[in-house]
């Protein structure tokens, strides 16, 4: 059963003001916005700026977010007409109360700073179980019919979150007419490794765009992507959308931009999340790649690096990591799936890996060039389906430990200097290989 | 005496040759079907292997596992393999439907039963074909939850899912074929009743400190430490 929640609203909407947006969506969105959440829409009216929260269960740091949201506003955009969009995945502790419930005055940072617009917030429960698309999907479709010039979707996750983040996804849509600001952080040098050692450094291979947070859950995008991407993606796999935004932003010709935001906050995160994280990312690159590729296999060099007014590089606080495991994880997968690899790499490449396998600890080094080719020979065989697909992406996640091992050891006692000139080394590597992806992407065609 | 013996012999052998002239257009038209039989069921095995090839189906059958039980018994590709048996087939349906015309007794009630036969022969490949592919999908899904699970012997659990699916297509392939329902059956009762024994003993006395080990590090939140990767991938 859907429950909406209302605030502020104005006056009881007539029937044929519901039906006529309900003719505006298509045949397909209307089951997925609820009446009484249409209803709430129509009550706020033609906003600038829209904000998506995205949330499920996040009641001990929803407060903080959306008074840090509030406070951005009246900061940045106490002109602009603003809505707070709260699509929520069924919470049971009074998640959506408290972003409808929090006082505009909770988030005035200032005495002498008011806003001169209503500040709506309004929240909606989506059907279904949590999933991030169905919460982008339902905050796009708000922003069409709002016709919002500017998004944001803020983590509802946020503990460190500042009034400033709003004012740095937005500003470059709302005032320089960029569609897509994605955000880097300052984080820890061994935090994100799939980011760093696979997403990014392929992106801009393959697409030629410097992104170095593709998949995230802070963005901005402008109203025309947001209604371009509701109406193209396929929305029947909500796994990955994030990236999927980003995608369609890059082969769609959409400018792009980078904000700082400042420190990332560190995410627990068990062993076992890391195949559902492969699915959402390196499944939605690797299914990407085959619809784009006629645009990826066309870009020769990636742009150049474009300042994003980040502070000092990677942390490197002392941290304690597991690395024995990460090497024995690595070793298992490469004897145990030996059949599954034979028909995802090619006989040199899964030589080496199993070299590699038996070495010590000492002398175990999984080279980048090696990485490299794993990971082109991995989304050619996903493009070729030579087993289901799903496996394919599974199969990776030992692989990825180890390479995980050696970008540890190698970058033990490296600066934050020294990081980034490897993960920049990597990205070359990315680059140099190129040709051998079209290379076993073509064979056997 | 003489002329009786003549007669009968005159009328044996007219009947002889009344009989041959009855049997000779039989072993005709048997020897023309046998022909028309060879073509039809040659262009039928060049057709159906040159679609296979179309449809990937070594591959398929690769994925399967089929492939690797021909290699293993040095017969060609599963295609190859496929369009040769349905070839046999149909040439064998027209030699049986040329036997039939001759008339002989009893003959035509056994080829009936074949072609009778032939249907359920065709719906026990494909639910065989299709469980070989079920087994490889699911037995090479276990693998890759149990590799990535850190779950002890993965192989093992593989072998067993492949197995119990394997036993699980083969006894409804009998069943399809009608050949020894009852001892089926009943290898097929004592055999899942014995793995499930032994795995029931298996699990109950050797596996308790397992099983500890799991309950441990499901519900009691500072023993899981040592099996995070500490790290975030994102």
């Amino acid at each position: 059963m859907n429950v909406d929640m209302e605030t502020k609203s104005q006056s009881a909407p007539s029937r044929e003001r519901v039906a006529a947006i309900h003719t505006e969506l298509k045949v397909e969105d209307e089951t997925f916005l609820t009446d009484n959440f249409l209803r709430q829409l129509i009550n706020v009216g033609e906003v600038d700026i829209l904000v998506g929260l995205p949330t499920y269960n996040n009641a001990k740091t929803i407060g903080s977010v959306v008074r840090a949201i509030q406070s951005g506003i009246l900061r940045s955009f106490p002109r602009e007409r603003a809505v707070i969009v709260n699509a929520d995945g069924g919470s049971r502790d009074g998640t959506p109360e408290l972003v409808t419930g929090i006082s505009i005055d909770d988030g005035r940072p200032a005495s002498n700073l008011f806003a001169l617009r209503t500040l709506h917030s309004i929240s909606t429960r989506y059907a279904g179980s949590p999933s991030s698309g169905v919460a982008l999907r339902t905050i796009l479709a708000a922003a069409e019919l709002l016709r919002a010039k500017a998004c944001v979707v803020m983590s509802p996750e946020s503990t460190n979150i500042e009034t400033e983040w709003l004012s740095k996804l937005l500003r470059p849509i709302y005032r320089d007419g960029f569609d897509l600001v994605t955000p880097t952080y300052r984080r820890h040098k061994f935090e994100g490794l799939l980011m760093t050692n696979l997403l990014y450094p392929m992106i801009r291979a393959l697409y030629g765009v410097r992104i170095h947070e593709p998949y995230t859950s802070e963005f901005g995008f402008s109203g025309r992507l947001g209604s371009q991407f509701l109406s193209q993606n396929g929305w029947n796999d909500g796994q990955g959308v994030e990236l999927r935004l980003t995608l369609a932003a890059i082969t769609g010709g959409y400018r792009i931009s980078e904000s700082f935001l400042g420190e990332k906050d560190h995410v627990e995160r068990r062993a076992s999340d890391l195949v559902p994280t492969l699915r959402e990312t390196v499944g939605v690159l690797f299914s990407a790649l085959e619809s784009d590729f006629a645009k990826w296999s066309t870009v020769a060099v990636a742009q150049p690096e474009v300042p994003t007014g980040g502070g000092p590089g990677a942390l490197l606080d002392p941290m304690r990591v597991n690395r024995k495991r990460l090497r024995e994880m690595f070793s298992t997968g490469i004897v145990e799936l030996e059949s599954v690899f034979r028909s995802i790499l090619s006989p040199s490449t899964l030589a080496e890996l199993q070299r590699i396998a038996r070495s010590g600890e000492d002398e175990f080094h999984y080279s980048g060039e090696l990485w490299v080719k794993t990971v082109y020979e991995f989304a050619a065989s996903f493009q070729k389906s030579v087993i289901s697909r799903d496996h394919i992406i599974q199969a990776l996640a030992p692989l990825f430990r180890g390479r995980a091992f050696t970008f540890l050891t190698e970058n033990r006692n490296a600066s934050a200097n020294d990081v980034e000139n490897n993960i920049e080394g990597l990205c070359l590597e990315f680059e140099r290989l190129k040709p051998y992806l079209l290379q076993v992407w073509k064979s056997g065609e | 005496m003489r002329e009786m013996i003549i007669s009968e012999l005159t009328q044996a052998l007219h009947e002889l040759a009344r009989g041959f002239a009855h049997f000779l257009p039989r072993l005709i038209v048997l020897l023309i079907l046998a022909f028309v039989g060879w073509v039809i069921a040659y262009l039928v095995k060049v057709a159906l292997r040159s679609i296979l090839r179309l449809m990937k189906f070594d591959k398929l059958s690769e994925n399967a596992g089929a492939s690797q039980l021909l290699n293993k018994a040095a017969m060609p590709s599963a295609s190859e393999v496929l369009s040769r048996f349905v070839f046999w087939v149909a040439w064998l349906g027209f030699i049986l439907l040329g036997v039939s015309v001759l008339g002989i007794l009893g003959l035509q009630e056994q080829i009936a039963r074949f072609f009778l036969f032939l249907p359920r022969l065709f719906v026990a490949m494909f639910i065989m074909f299709f469980g070989l592919l079920a087994a490889s999908f699911f037995s090479r899904a276990a693998l890759l939850a149990a590799v990535n699970g850190s779950v002890p012997s993965p192989r093992v659990v593989s072998v067993a899912v492949r197995s119990i699916i394997i036993v699980f297509v083969l006894s409804i392939v009998f069943e399809e074929l009608g050949l020894a329902e009852q001892t089926m059956l009943v290898a097929f009762g004592i055999v899942f009743g014995a793995a499930m024994f032994g795995l029931a003993i298996a699990f109950g006395l050797g596996g308790k400190d397992l099983a500890r080990r799991f309950l441990e590090k499901k519900f009691v939140r500072g023993k899981a430490e040592e099996n995070e990767d500490e790290l975030s991938p994102l």
